[in-house]
């Protein structure tokens, strides 16, 4: 699984990443995370507002960090 | 890359997310106005104006990005209301809606002009 994190790299996009590895590892998923910060990169996703969760490269949630409960239901 | 999809904000710090202006951009002169009139909103700071066939084509980026508006202002030209049954087949129902025609903008006899692009945004201002 791939997921990519879209942000500049500020609290929430650190924040964003714990998530979404901590879901990971409950859930016993291999993934390959890649952090995203170039703004065209992220514009490219149609994404209006970070931090942004691409799934396999599906846009999950935008601007919020889901709860781990959420993050494991937007991995599975 | 356009003016047009410049706008990304970070949500850090508490920001609301962003005030979302969709278009009809139908072929039909009143069609025009209303993408003119987003786009030049957008120019001016007043929202940003996103890619409605974007939400037609459940692009996830944008329907998220959508999901997470502080507000979103549908501009349609025509009674048709293209852009606000696009939006609300979507699930995007929390809309604010801006019909040219109830403005006395009729189909066919339309200029779009600096002074129509005005009359429209002003009538828009009260929505964003």
């Amino acid at each position: 699984m791939k997921i990519q994190i879209l942000g500049p790299g500020c609290a929430k996009c650190t924040k964003l990443m714990d998530t979404a590895a901590s879901a990971a590892k409950e859930l016993g998923i291999a993934c390959e995370f890649e952090k995203i910060s170039d703004m065209n990169q992220i514009m490219a996703f149609g994404v209006m507002m970070t931090p942004a969760l691409v799934v396999n490269g599906e846009v999950k949630s935008v601007g919020k960090v889901p709860s781990l409960e959420d993050m494991k239901k937007m991995l599975q | 890359m356009s003016a047009m999809q410049s706008g990304c904000g970070c949500s850090c710090g508490g920001n609301a997310g962003p005030k979302i202006i969709f278009a009809c951009s139908g072929c039909a002169d009143v069609g025009e106005l209303a993408d003119q009139a987003a786009r030049k909103l957008t120019r001016d700071g007043a929202g940003k104006m996103a890619c409605l066939a974007g939400i037609s084509g459940r692009i996830s980026g944008i329907v998220k990005s959508s999901q997470a508006a502080q507000s979103i202002l549908a501009i349609d030209g025509c009674p048709l209301d293209c852009t606000r049954k696009t939006l609300e087949i979507a699930g995007l129902a929390k809309v604010n809606h801006l019909r040219l025609s109830d403005l006395g903008f009729e189909k066919g006899k339309t200029e779009v002009s600096a002074s129509s692009i005005a009359s429209v945004i002003s009538k828009a201002m009260i929505y964003l």
